[in-house]
């Protein structure tokens, strides 16, 4: 017997059809050749004899697609006649319900589970929200509680945490807010040439610089970098049951996992803002002098007679708040993400999202709050 | 219980083994796992796959499949050189299933989804034609067609396996990879994997590779075993193996846990 491409040959004698099969019959080579599907028009109410007996090779796939077949024809024909069965197909057959199909997924809800959605969302976000709090002051207590006890403090963490997210972030921090300076140098010129009053782009630059850019530069880049970096490991953790195994050992991952991230960034933040202060400053400067008539020496006499001290205080004050949310809400995301892979991009994904959210809330809310103050 | 190549002659292939290793030499830059290995498996046969920890079970298995290129050597399945880029080796991957540790299912996806995976990808069939499938290999693993709409993560251990064991039916394959398939479940729970196993290469003509530590499963399931000792393979049967004069093998075989399992096995 030669085996080959498998093939289903009609005949037709007076009352009976006779079908004869051969070849091949597998998952492979029915791929190429075509798998039986329709069933052919001539068999109604007729006697039909299939025969088996010059099948070569037969898989399970095959089988249960040939018994489908077989059952199409079988309540279009008055009769079906099988021969040759190989004992592999009976065997199939008899151990195994083939007739069934499975769903893929589970089965689609009533329309009104739309409307259910919008309200889950809508409870879930609320909940979010009171479990950032509640999770804000969880932290709050446990950091609380470290300073009061500094030997529970790990030192070693909280010196990795800040190489890794406060230091390594330093040259993309410095050469955002270098940039950053040169634009508003530039823009800031463009519009106080019309006046003549190009040398109050020094207070632009100095005001605009400490006050809100090298803050808010340096948290948005710690929210990608950092927010995202906190939420993927504590969620690996997380996945690998490592988080449970603290738990059971005693001991207690706020304190372990998040205490040291928020410290190292608390820690880290303000230097990284006064170092974003300097380059946005010089990054103007440099504008200036090139694109302006102000030397670099008239910019440092403008900036020290002109830009008062407490602008830089503004924007450091701003560095500790920044530095929580970050770290927290990168933590606590890790902390609630599920048992599998796909929630780890999920919480990562809304890491960085909610921080960079958290940042600007605050941002516009001191802004608020340094106003009334009237400072 | 026949085999499916007794129903079916097929012409000089058949004297061709399952899987053919020669001189495999395998290294993690300058670490050595396999040196100059030989192993040939044959068709039809359960074949398990032993060794000590950090010997390379994982990996030989790894390197058939060519999840892994190997250093030196030969790998031939089927008589079809693994590691040639041709299209009758890209072929070649249709012919084998594996079957991951913890079942390695695609965690956004459900079973009967995962099981589809490979159906969708490599043939042509209808969506209904694939549900019946699908419903077909979960009868094979021996799971119920309710699970087919479940997520792997409300799944137990032991379901996990027989849904990653039901993915690696899906094609057909006339061979398929276990790594260590009864390791983390109950003794009814891997008796049951074990008894699956003789049953469904019984029924599907299927040659099976399991890497287990489990004794039992061992001298229940498995035809021949391979042992991995010194960065080189030995096979035989199970009396042959344990009867060698090696100490290792000794202390596997016949330790506490070996004897018993070679009564239970015996009786």
């Amino acid at each position: 017997m030669i085996s080959g491409a498998p093939n289903a040959e009609w005949s037709s004698d007076g009352q009976t059809a006779s079908l004869i099969l051969t070849g091949e019959w597998t998952t492979a080579t029915l791929d190429s050749a075509g798998w039986p599907r329709a069933t052919p028009p001539d068999v109604a109410g007729r006697a039909v004899h299939i025969d088996f007996g010059q099948i070569t090779n037969l898989d399970s796939n095959a089988a249960l697609i040939l018994h489908r077949w077989i059952s199409q024809i079988e309540s279009a024909a008055s009769s079906v006649e099988l021969g040759a069965v190989p004992a592999f197909y009976t065997q199939m057959v008899d151990a195994y319900t083939l007739t069934h199909e499975t769903d893929l997924t589970p089965p689609a809800g009533h329309w009104t589970d739309g409307l259910a959605d919008i309200g889950r969302r809508t409870i879930d976000a609320a909940r979010a929200t009171i479990h950032l709090i509640s999770f804000q002051g969880q932290v709050t207590v446990a950091l609380l509680h470290a300073l009061a006890r500094p030997k529970q403090l790990r030192v070693r963490s909280i010196v990795h945490h800040m190489q890794a997210a406060g230091v390594s972030a330093l040259p993309i921090v410095g050469l955002l807010s270098f940039l950053l300076g040169v634009v508003t140098a530039y823009q800031g010129a463009d519009q106080l040439a019309r006046f003549g009053a190009e040398i109050f782009t020094v207070n632009v630059v100095g005001v605009g610089v400490l006050r809100e850019m090298g803050a808010l530069i340096t948290a948005i880049v710690v929210a990608g970098r950092s927010a995202s970096a906190f939420a993927a490991q504590i969620g690996t953790m997380k996945i690998n049951e490592e988080i449970d195994a603290m738990r059971v050992i005693g001991l207690d991952p706020v304190m372990v996992l998040v205490v040291p991230r928020v410290l190292a960034l608390g820690l880290m933040f303000p230097f990284m803002v006064v170092f974003a202060d300097a380059l946005g400053i010089l990054g103007g400067a440099i504008m200036a002098t090139l694109a302006l008539d102000i030397s670099f020496g008239q910019f440092l006499r403008q900036f020290q007679a002109e830009v008062p001290i407490y602008h830089f205080w503004v924007g450091m004050a701003k560095a500790p708040l920044f530095a929580m949310a970050i770290a927290s809400i990168g933590c606590l995301q890790g902390l609630m993400v599920g048992q599998d892979a796909a929630s780890v991009g999920i919480r990562t994904t809304a890491a960085v999202v909610q921080a960079i959210f958290f940042v600007i809330v605050i941002d516009a809310a001191m802004s608020i709050f340094v106003s009334i103050l009237g400072v | 219980m026949t085999l499916i190549e007794d129903h079916f002659a097929e012409p000089a292939a058949d004297l061709m083994p399952a899987v053919r290793v020669r001189g495999l030499r395998t290294q993690f830059g300058t670490q050595v796992i396999h040196d100059n290995l030989d192993l040939t498996i044959h068709r039809g046969e359960v074949f398990g796959l032993v060794g000590g920890s950090g010997t390379g079970k994982s990996v030989l298995v790894r390197a058939i499949i060519g999840l892994l290129r190997p250093a030196a050597g030969q790998i031939e399945v089927f008589g079809q050189d693994t590691q040639a880029r041709t299209a009758s080796a890209q072929a070649l991957r249709r012919q084998w299933g594996v079957m991951f540790q913890d079942g390695a299912l695609f965690s956004s996806l459900t079973v009967a989804e995962n099981i589809d995976v490979p159906l969708k990808e490599h043939t042509s069939l209808r969506t209904n034609d694939r549900k019946a499938i699908i419903a077909l290999k979960l009868q094979l693993a021996g799971l119920d067609p309710s699970a087919g709409t479940k997520y792997p993560a409300e799944l137990s251990g032991g379901m996990r396996k027989r849904a990653g064991l039901a993915r690696a039916l899906a094609l057909d394959p006339k061979i398929v990879f276990l790594d260590e398939p009864t390791a983390g479940l109950d003794p009814i729970g891997a008796a049951h994997f074990d008894q699956l196993v003789l049953d469904l290469q019984a029924a599907l003509g299927l040659t099976v590779v399991m890497i287990t530590h489990d004794l039992d499963s061992l001298y229940t399931a498995c035809n021949r075993i391979g042992v991995i000792r010194n960065k080189q393979l030995t096979a035989g049967t199970i009396a042959e193996i344990s009867a060698r004069p090696d100490p290792w093998i000794n202390d596997y075989f016949n330790g506490p846990r070996g004897r018993a399992a070679a009564f239970a096995g015996a009786a």
